[in-house]
């Protein structure tokens, strides 16, 4: 059980390249067996994900009123440059 | 990052200080700065006052512009240079109001984890506005040199080079701090979501 403990805390280091996809192959084999037999690591990986996931859709829906682009645009003076 | 849908900037009009290339730069990335600016602040005044200065310095500094870096990477480099100041002269006013103001930024063991799936809850509890005012929360709790690789590899979807070129930092060291910020905001959400859970198990009954 201990021994499994350590296991996670050593693999879980690599979790982000993980899901950057840019692990090492033999690092991934690894990883993805360890992922196969532990419920715990899975859902770390999971949720890890997600909160990524998360963070780009939601940031991905905001856009710059288009007020704060009308006072930058004059303040460089090329308000008159808009297409 | 916005990749250039139409024509690619022309370097040499910029720095010849075509007004209609100047506007072409402002329309393609102005949009990525604002909301780099707002992650960093958290303050729809002072991220403005960034996205200004950003451009001002930009297009003056730009007849000097070598393009060793891509024109995306030095504008985000300017945009973070603008907004760790302000944060700077903000802690500043801070400290002089408390003088005993001390960072929380002490290093904390990756150890105890949220184990709760919550990934299975419905798609739209994620894009709520009450999720977003969380997620923006979180992010302002993150120490400065976790928020600033998250925002720039996770929200404006750098690659770990760009990240690392824009900050002047080891691809290496990129990687350690994307892995806390990204552990320390999944921890965080995890427990908002267990208690969003809770809540909403509750409140059926």
């Amino acid at each position: 059980m201990e021994k499994n403990k350590n296991h996670c805390e050593e693999l879980i280091t690599s979790i982000s390249e993980y899901v950057d996809g840019s692990i090492n192959p033999q690092l991934c084999l690894e990883l993805e067996k360890h992922l196969s037999e532990c419920d715990n690591c899975r859902v770390v990986v999971n949720t890890l994900k997600k909160t990524i996931d998360i963070y780009r859709q939601q940031s991905a829906r905001e856009k710059m009123p288009s007020d704060v682009k009308n006072r930058l645009l004059a303040r460089l003076h090329l308000e008159d440059y808009r297409e | 990052m916005v990749e250039l849908q139409a024509e690619p900037l022309n370097l040499e009009a910029l720095q010849n200080g075509d007004p209609n290339e100047q506007t072409r730069l402002v329309e393609l990335y102005s949009d990525c700065i604002y909301r780099l600016a707002l992650k960093m602040l958290a303050n729809t005044h002072d991220a403005e006052d960034v996205l200004q200065e950003t451009f001002i310095k930009a297009l003056k500094a730009l007849p000097n512009f070598e393009g060793r870096s891509s024109l995306s990477t030095w504008l985000y480099r300017i945009a973070i240079n603008e907004s760790l100041m302000l944060l700077r002269k903000r802690k500043l006013e801070v400290a002089i109001q408390e003088d005993d103001f001390v960072d929380g930024e002490n290093e904390d063991s990756i150890e105890a984890y949220q184990l709760l799936d919550w990934c299975c809850l419905p798609e739209d509890v994620f894009m709520t506005n009450e999720t977003r005012a969380e997620l923006d929360r979180q992010i302002q709790k993150l120490p400065e040199n976790l928020r600033t690789v998250f925002i720039l590899r996770d929200i404006e979807a750098l690659s770990i080079k760009e990240t690392a070129e824009t900050l002047e930092l080891s691809e290496t060291n990129v990687k350690t701090r994307l892995f806390r910020a990204r552990l320390k905001l999944r921890e965080e959400l995890s427990t908002y979501f267990a208690e969003f859970i809770e809540e909403n198990t509750n409140g059926k009954k």
